[in-house]
């Protein structure tokens, strides 16, 4: 019982952070909201016991990438609200199709067999034990594939960086 | 005790335990950073509070600290961000005392036919929730530089952003090493295994396998980056209280007092990591279970409540010696350079980081054969 009130009040929270997050036009405010729907979503990670899961999203989404949204809002647009037209309010209506399709993917997703299948939340694996042994295992090649691409990101910057200097 | 009581006592001993001897602890230290910052430089410190003409080294200063923040104006400016300018020392004081909650201060206590694990939570990632914690409560001076509508504030939150980002990063590598040794991510299990002893096979039970001794370059490395994350002398550009201004500028009575106190339960946190992860947690030398078993054979019975509080006196007394060192290096060192910070944080304790992970895992190949 107190689990099912704990999870509807933590789904109340990262909807409506989501929701503060697309609706609030001011950047800093948006960023903040991005890290409260982080946190909610460890929190539900936490009650699912998927402990390392949980700490990974905040160390890494929260406690370093929404940091650097906020450190690249202050450095861009320290404290002006965009209050000017949107020039992008064309394309609020592809909006309405977009969505529906969603909708509809999540629904073709849910029907599915993935989630039919009840599984109790201890035998799902999340300990950090599970997750390197998969990780090195079964998505190895996933797992590489995703390192080799940060690795060109990385480069990417620098050399766009190096070209800006000269 | 027993039933309900006793169930709310377990769970909310170890809390309340734990709360009690930070929150103080980060009292105590305004005053053992003027008393010993003082006695470095030859002078007497700060002796004048009295109550009835009692004065007490000095240690009534906290209380008169607090009752002046108390009553000072609390100071708004006009284009500040209300909410944000309001919430931004709660976010900084509330991650420095919610790190401490998977610090283990004892050993388990059978008392009454229960058994209660000394730390305030038992998690089984419980160095990555020390971590997380340190890495969240950046957001508190972001959100104050932000939110005073001034420049030079905004200016010291970039700054500390950086400086923390580049901090954390060294912090979570050098950490590596150790959860490499001990095979656990949990801070019971790493202070646990601090009481092996150290290469057996050499050395026979007469070292213990403290962290300090298995990771020295993590040691190092940990201690660097974690003053970094205390924002003290010397990585204080992000308030740099005597030259440059820092991020909360705009701040006035108990919500400064509460940026400044934030930065010293970060100091704690940062002892007890220090102790919990290279100085043996609460390991005592040659200090079992059962009492004391002498590698030269001599054995001391000792009741199973006298153990753990030798434990948890001797985890609180390396904790007051590390934040002894950490306020000797204080006030030792003159405050790095921007630039010289982020090199130090980038190019130094970083690469060294990756170094020690490689050399560990392959002296781990070695010695397990």
């Amino acid at each position: 019982m107190g689990s099912v009130i704990a999870f509807w009040i933590l789904a109340a929270l990262v909807v409506g952070s989501a929701v503060g997050l697309v609706v609030r036009r001011n950047p800093i405010h948006g960023a903040l909201f991005l890290v409260v729907n982080l946190g909610g979503v460890a929190a539900l990670y936490l009650m699912m016991h998927a402990e390392f899961l949980a700490a990974a999203q905040v160390i890494v989404y929260a406690g370093a990438i929404a940091v650097l949204f906020v450190f690249a809002i202050m450095v861009l647009i320290p404290g002006k609200e965009e209050t000017g037209p949107d020039p992008l309010r064309a394309q609020r209506w592809l909006a309405v199709p977009l969505g529906g399709f969603l909708a509809l993917e999540i629904a073709l997703v849910l029907r599915s067999t993935v989630f039919t299948t009840s599984r109790s939340p201890a035998t799902v694996p999340g300990g950090v034990e599970a997750v390197g042994r998969l990780l090195f295992t079964d998505y190895l090649f996933p797992f590489e594939v995703t390192s080799f691409l940060l690795l060109a990101a990385l480069i990417g910057v620098m050399a766009l960086t190096k070209r800006k200097a000269s | 005790m027993n039933g309900l009581a006793g169930d709310l006592a377990a769970a909310f001993g170890p809390v309340a335990f734990v709360m009690f001897v930070v929150l103080n602890l980060g009292g105590i230290l305004t005053w053992v950073e003027r008393k010993q910052s003082a006695i470095m430089q030859d002078r007497i410190g700060a002796n004048r509070a009295s109550i009835f003409g009692i004065r007490m080294f000095g240690l009534l200063h906290p209380l008169a600290d607090a009752i002046k923040m108390l009553t000072k104006e609390d100071f708004m400016p006009a284009r500040a961000d209300r909410l944000l300018f309001t919430l931004a020392p709660f976010v900084s004081v509330f991650f420095g005392l919610a790190a401490f909650a998977s610090i283990p201060f004892g050993d388990t206590l059978r008392i009454a036919g229960r058994e209660i694990e000394l730390q305030a939570v038992t998690l089984n990632v419980g160095i990555l929730y020390v971590l997380a914690m340190l890495s969240l409560g950046v957001f508190g001076l972001m959100m104050a530089g932000w939110a005073s509508a001034n420049n030079y504030a905004l200016l010291g939150g970039q700054r500390a952003a950086a400086l923390m980002i580049s901090a954390e990063i060294a912090i979570g590598a050098s950490i590596m090493g150790v959860v490499m040794v001990y095979g656990s991510l949990n801070m019971q299990e790493i202070a646990r295994g601090q009481g092996q002893p150290l290469l057996p096979q050499i050395f026979g039970s007469w070292i213990p396998a403290w962290g300090l001794l298995t990771q020295p370059l993590a040691f190092f490395l940990f201690l660097t980056a974690g003053i970094a994350t205390t924002k003290r002398v010397p990585f204080d550009m992000p308030e740099g209280e005597s030259e440059i201004i820092g991020y909360f500028v705009e701040y006035s009575g108990m919500k400064f007092g509460m940026f400044a106190m934030a930065d010293f339960l970060e100091t704690v946190v940062v002892a007890g990591m220090t102790t919990a992860l290279f100085l043996g947690g609460w390991q005592v030398p040659y200090l079992q279970a059962g009492g004391f078993v002498f590698p030269w054979g001599a054995t001391v019975g000792l009741p199973h409540l006298a153990v753990v509080a030798l434990q948890v006196g001797t985890f609180l007394f390396k904790v007051v010696v590390m934040l002894w060192i950490l306020m000797l290096i204080r006030w030792t060192l003159p405050r790095f350079r921007y630039d010289q910070a982020m090199r130090l944080g980038w190019l130094g304790l970083f690469p060294l980081s990756i170094l020690n992970i490689v050399v560990t895992g392959f002296i781990l190949l070695v010695v397990s054969g």
